[in-house]
């Protein structure tokens, strides 16, 4: 391809990722410049009170997260104890629950009529269940269980890439463990530190789901705006979209800046510490308990949602745990098409929304970082902004600009097929872009060049040498992509049909007809499927 | 005179096959010693038991009469200069130099000190990532140095430098460890580095110490069969060719420069010359099929010559049973 023609595909794929990301957000913008909305935005006391509410609860989830994350990695990296390695993949495991099916399990385990309250009522004799699951420490209770493995897995990659003779010559010139881990340790995994606090950040300004299902009367901006929405407050929905909006960009920037440099690539050379055993019986039966303990406590939910899944609908009242136990809910979930329908509805939604998003971050990646065109700034930022903005705040953008028919920018999607995996495309863009870009920055360019000296035409290159090599890459970022699709509520709540409900939306529907047993059914497929799939993309 | 440094029958066990030591080594005050061997010989396991940084399976290091051996490396006032220098990147040279003089009143005059030393004064704000692979090496030391150690320990000194910086490095490497005047252990592969930094050098091999000598000690009475080829070039004899060479030997060993061509002696044909300036070496296929390697005068035979070779000087070896 000449150079002037990949300029215009640069052009032009500059052009529909702006339509895609951008143009939204633009639409947000003009219509909150509304007046009464305005107004009605800072004038109510409920507004601010839910802006700061996402703001403390997420600042305390990246706190909580990090107090457990952090250690962990230290044990799990830095010391060998019995089951290390099998214990070490069992800590990440709430990275395969979605979302909406972490809070379900949460529900049913700790809710006022989850197995530990039914449990505690009994032991005690008490007459009604002895705690109810609401509120903020709910809330934090859910994000710092499945968040804190941003802290955990990011902490263990940054000790993972440190260099031991660091820590060798902290202690050669008279610094004990303490002052090792203060003075060298901690600020050389620094950068790993930040960008976990960035994820739980963000993440948790986006959250939705556990302030929807534990919320209660205390509102967070994201459960706000879709109770806005939903009574048809358009203006005003605007306004507060805007408002999560520019919180979420002014975190991100704040947090952005304690970055510092990744010194780590300029001096890292040499091994990783290896992990020390433990000696001292006592610690390391203390060490190996506490593993273990953790990692059932880890598995509970998981547990607690199988369990669920296999209680038939109203046969389990008022015992401690299910009389009764058989595959019934699994069998209506297959046989009945009105039930299918849902699962199918969100494997295809999310397989088509990451195809498409691995084919523009293929393009993007090889006009970026290969041929450099001129717009490969705006194409690489316009690729990372859904990550930088909460999903409600696109879900809304969405919804507002394809209700409306004005062509060519703005065309009547919503209450379509096409609406939702386009919102899907949108969240998994930064995903694939992210993974596609580090790919082909990792490739070398004289592979490239060795292959066409042999021979090789630029299709035969590109099959043989250049996607092979960027599999791993474009793997994690597509299962990535994908799972985050499957498990989307933020999105489907605001946008579904009856007829492309995906299984999120099921799940609320049959806890609200107090069909438990079939939620956690769509709740453990979910889970399975996330399961297999992140498996996949992250085998080499 | 007394040893500064102790190393007593030190052991380290890697696995039921791999074992480092027993090792015993007395280093003087002030003296520098090299640790030289092929990869594998357990010359840096040596240097981290020494550090602290691995704990012996058996044996003891005595400093100045105090046992170390199981002091952790935090306490033992031993200064290391890493292969990879190690300097943190997080801080500036004045900041790295600084990292062991915590709580010395006069932290910030030492570190300037230090620097002055490795000939780098003024480089206090600049940072590592700047620095060149020799300056970084200088800020390495002067690190090391900084808390005035009671040893000085070096990994590899010089191998991160380019050759021609390697050689006038060594050199100045040397005249600042004697100005200092600590007691310096370090470890190489390479002979030449050892024998020209080190006052004596410690032959390891497979885990054992081979011989631990003074260069012209270790060149010209060798105790092994493993010094004399490892340490420096050498023609090694057997049997009847042995006996040829001195009586009653079955292993001789004669250096290349100690064979010169005769009327008389092992007959051989040439059957490669290498000429290196001052002289040249030449391969000869010896009747019968070894071959060895004579230094001589560039002109002294052609390719094709028929040749008589006879040794000047042989080293005898007795074999250990090793």
């Amino acid at each position: 391809m000449t150079r002037r023609n990949a300029q215009l595909v640069g052009a032009g794929l500059a052009l529909l990722l702006a339509w895609l990301v951008l143009f939204p957000i633009l639409v947000v913008a003009r219509d909150a410049a509304d007046g009464t909305a305005l107004r009605a935005f800072f004038g109510r006391a409920g507004e601010w009170a839910a802006l700061w509410a996402s703001v403390w609860i997420s600042l305390a989830s990246v706190a909580l997260a990090a107090a457990i994350g952090v250690p962990l990695a230290f044990l799990f990296e830095w010391f060998d104890f019995p089951g290390r390695k099998t214990l070490g993949a069992l800590v990440a495991l709430p990275v395969v629950l979605p979302p909406l099916v972490g809070v379900i399990a949460f529900l049913f385990l700790y809710g006022e009529s989850g197995f530990i309250a039914r449990a505690v009522q009994a032991l005690f004799g008490m007459p009604e269940a002895p705690w109810r699951l609401q509120g903020p420490a709910a809330i934090l209770l859910v994000h710092a269980y499945s968040m804190y493995v941003y802290f955990y897995l990011f902490t263990r990659a940054g000790l993972a890439k440190l260099d031991v003779s660091m820590l060798e010559a902290a202690q050669a010139l008279g610094a004990d463990r303490w002052t090792t881990i203060r003075r060298v340790v901690l600020p050389l995994v620094r950068p790993s530190l930040v960008g976990a606090a960035i994820l739980t950040f963000m993440t948790s300004l986006g959250s939705f789901s556990a302030p929807y299902i534990f919320g209660g009367g205390f509102r967070v901006m994201t459960t706000q705006i879709v109770a806005t929405k939903l009574n048809g407050d358009l203006p005003l929905a605007m306004v507060e979209t805007l408002a999560l909006a520019v919180v979420a960009v002014a975190g991100l920037l704040l947090l952005r800046r304690t970055e510092g440099d990744d010194i780590l690539v300029a001096l890292g050379k040499g091994i990783a510490p290896r992990p020390r055993p433990i000696r001292r019986p006592a610690i390391r039966a203390l060490a190996t308990a506490a593993g273990w303990g953790f990692a059932v406590l880890l598995l509970l939910p998981h547990l607690t949602l199988a369990l669920v899944s296999l209680v038939p609908y109203g046969a389990w009242t008022t015992e401690i745990l299910p009389p009764v136990l058989n595959l019934e809910n699994y069998r209506r979930l297959f046989s009945e098409a009105e039930r299918l329908r849902p699962l199918l509805n969100s494997l295809w939604m999310a397989a088509v929304s990451t195809a498409a998003a691995v084919v523009l971050a293929l393009a993007a990646g090889w006009l970026v970082v290969q041929r450099r065109v001129a717009l490969r700034r705006a194409i690489e930022g316009l690729l990372a902004l859904p990550w930088a903005l909460p999903g409600t705040v696109f879900a809304i953008a969405l919804a507002m600009t394809f209700s409306v028919h004005a062509p060519p920018l703005r065309w009547v999607l919503v209450g379509t097929v096409a609406i939702l995996p386009l919102a899907y495309l949108v969240r998994a863009l930064p995903l694939t872009g992210r993974a596609l870009l580090a790919g082909y920055r990792q490739l070398d360019p004289a592979l490239e060049e060795a292959a066409a000296s042999l021979g090789a035409g630029r299709w035969r290159t590109l099959a043989r040498v250049t996607l092979p090599q960027l599999r791993p890459g474009l793997a994690a970022g597509a299962s990535l992509a994908f799972v985050a699709a499957l498990g989307d509520i933020v999105a489907s709540i605001v946008l579904y049909t009856y007829e492309t409900r995906p299984i999120s939306i099921e799940i609320l529907s049959s806890l609200r007809l107090s069909e438990t047993g079939v939620a956690a059914a769509f709740g453990v497929v979910l889970m399975v499927v996330s399961a297999l799939v992140l498996g996949i993309g992250a085998r080499r | 005179m007394s040893a500064f440094l102790e190393v007593q029958a030190i052991k380290k066990r890697w696995a039921h096959t791999v074992t480092v030591g027993p090792i015993t080594l007395d280093i003087a005050r002030g003296e520098i010693v090299a640790l030289l061997g092929p990869s594998g010989s357990g010359k840096t396991t040596m240097l981290r038991l020494l550090a602290g940084f691995e704990t012996p399976d058996g044996g003891r290091i005595v400093v100045e009469g105090e046992d170390v051996t199981s002091m952790p490396p935090a306490r033992r006032r031993f200064g290391m200069v890493f292969q990879h220098y190690a300097l943190f990147p997080h801080l500036d040279v004045g900041e790295n130099v600084a990292f062991g003089l915590r709580g010395h009143a006069d932290a910030g005059a030492k570190a300037t000190e230090a620097l002055r030393l490795v000939d780098l004064a003024g480089f206090e704000r600049r940072k590592v990532q700047e620095l060149s692979g020799g300056q970084q090496q200088r800020v390495a030391l002067a690190r090391a140095l900084a808390p005035e150690p009671r040893v000085l320990l070096l990994d590899e000194p010089l191998s991160n430098l380019d050759p021609a910086l390697r050689e006038r490095t060594r050199r100045e490497l040397r005249q600042l460890i004697k100005r200092v005047g600590i007691t310096t252990v370090f470890v190489t592969h390479e002979q030449e580095e050892a024998f020209e930094l080190g006052d004596r050098v410690a032959v390891l091999n497979a885990g054992h110490l081979e011989q631990a000598g003074a260069p012209d000690e270790l060149y010209e009475r060798p105790a092994s069969l493993f010094v004399a080829t490892f340490v420096g070039r050498a023609n090694v004899f057997r049997g009847a060719a042995a006996r040829a060479l001195a009586r009653d030997a079955d292993l001789v060993v004669v250096r290349p420069e100690r064979l010169r061509f005769a009327t008389a002696g092992l007959p051989g044909v040439v059957r490669e010359r290498r000429y290196t300036g001052a002289a040249a070496f030449f391969l000869i296929e010896i009747d019968g099929g070894e071959r060895i390697e004579v230094l001589a005068e560039p002109d002294a035979a052609t390719v094709g010559d028929r040749v008589f070779v006879e040794a000047e000087r042989v080293i005898r070896i007795v074999e250990n049973g090793r």
